[in-house]
């Protein structure tokens, strides 16, 4: 491979790539909390229309989104967004759907007896999300949400379709220059399954971390499979469900 | 609106073709991470890992590039299928496994005392107990690849999102054919996931 490429265009592609997946995270986060805890605020018609949220953005496809916020939106809206944050906004918004499932369970799995605790001690709801629920909740959340950031990762490479230079994109650009296929593109999977290594090694330590913070210590994985495999099996539901599928 | 139809009918053939070979290789992942050696377990680990933790439009183009280079020639849809089957096999394997090992021990342990044949301990008291409970995970994997065909309008393959795009192009009209692709998904997805949590009310116990 021609050293130029390289330094144009792989290089930079990483750097991209780890950018949206920074910005697209913060941003599916955030979704992600607001809708969840809508999901389980009192009134029907806020949880109602959280739950359509969800459907809406699960049930369409990242890509067709994708598209459709960079070629539609413009002409509806009559202004376009820079092509980063345009995908930044799909991302964000379709992962921050499978996000909000995961907080929305998560609160659901803190015994009642809690919640009713904090009903007892008169605080409001707000306090009791705040400090009673969210703090038990948070722990549990964060293996799913260390296998959706993972997903998300991957999606990043469909912002290569809209001609946004990411690694994806950088490797198509080899590929054309230097023809060698199959080289480039070991390559860049092997970029993508390390950026996924240290993002999940990342996750494993914030869950030690929030997991000691209420007094409780994550499940030991011993051996080199246990630390070979990326995603975990949550101990309390045997069979996996599609909680973070669909990205790419 | 021909177009659309020939379109739906495209992803409905990479969705069933896709299914089938991600639910069959996949029981066969499962079944190798239960191997006795750990020469077959490791580096079936290791593969899988590798093709779960790396996007799908990358090893969509691995394929679509690399395979000619070897002489081994697929037109695009093949290829697509292919990929899509072989990406969303390693997680059907997950599925398969975590199913597998929620089969309480003493079925393996009647097994053994009933001295069934190992083979048979597998076809006949294993895996209907472990495919049972896992028919609406499995399901919910089919509506996430359902989701990833449009995928496969990069490679030039003529499903959905694809022929829209040709449609657009030729009349300007992007708003309304990437509305209705948009839509169409929704149409085909939210039902699919209301059929499979009534299946997983009565499948799993």
């Amino acid at each position: 491979m021609t050293a130029g490429l390289w330094e144009h265009w792989v290089l930079p592609g990483i750097w991209i790539t780890i950018q949206l997946t920074i910005y697209s995270a913060a941003l599916a986060t955030a979704v992600a909390f607001g809708i969840g805890m809508a999901r389980t605020h009192r009134l029907r018609t806020v949880r109602f229309l959280a739950g359509f949220y969800t459907e809406v953005f699960r049930g369409t496809s990242s890509l067709v989104l994708m598209f459709w916020i960079f070629f539609v939106l413009p002409q509806l809206v009559g202004w376009a967004l820079v092509p980063m944050w345009a995908a930044v906004l799909a991302l964000g918004l379709s992962y921050g759907a499978y996000g909000a499932e995961i907080v929305r369970g998560s609160l659901n799995s803190v015994t009642p007896a809690q919640r009713e605790a904090g009903v007892a001690l008169s605080f409001s709801p707000w306090q009791r999300m705040r400090l009673i629920l969210l703090p038990q909740a948070i722990p549990e959340m964060i293996p799913p949400f260390s296998n959706l950031l993972v997903e998300l990762l991957k999606g990043t490479a469909l912002v290569s379709l809209l001609g946004i230079g990411d690694v994806s994109f950088a490797a198509n650009l080899v590929r054309l220059a230097t023809t060698e296929s199959a080289e480039i593109y070991t390559i860049t999977l092997v970029i993508y399954f390390v950026i996924a290594f240290l993002l999940t090694r990342g996750m494993r330590s914030l869950e030690r971390k929030t997991k000691a913070g209420i007094g409780q210590s994550p499940e030991p994985r011993g051996g080199l499979m246990g630390k070979l495999n990326f995603r975990q099996q949550l101990a309390t539901s045997q069979i996996p469900k599609s909680s973070g599928g669909g990205g790419a | 609106m021909p177009h659309f139809w020939d379109g739906v009918l495209v992803t409905l053939q990479v969705l069933a073709l896709g299914s089938l070979i991600s639910f069959s290789l996949g029981l066969v992942w499962a079944l190798l991470f239960r191997a006795p050696s750990r020469f077959v377990r490791w580096p079936v680990g290791i593969v899988t890992e590798f093709i779960r933790n790396t996007p799908l439009l990358v090893q969509l183009f691995f394929f679509f590039f690399v395979l000619p280079d070897w002489g081994i020639q697929f037109s695009a849809l093949t290829t697509g299928t292919i990929a899509i089957g072989l990406h969303y096999s390693t997680y059907t394997a997950q599925v398969y496994r975590a199913g597998i090992e929620a089969v309480p021990e003493g079925q393996w342990e009647a097994a053994t005392a009933l001295s069934l044949p190992y083979r048979h301990t597998w076809t006949a008291v294993i895996l209907p107990q472990a495919i049972r409970r896992v028919i609406p995970a499995l399901g919910n994997y089919v509506i996430a690849m359902l989701k990833d065909t449009p995928l496969l309008a990069s490679i030039g393959v003529l499903e959905l999102l694809q022929r829209s795009r040709l449609q657009a192009a030729e009349t300007f009209q992007y708003t309304e054919a990437l509305t209705v692709v948009g839509i169409a998904f929704i149409v085909i997805a939210y039902p699919s996931s209301l059929l499979l949590r009534a299946l997983e009310r009565r499948l799993v116990v």
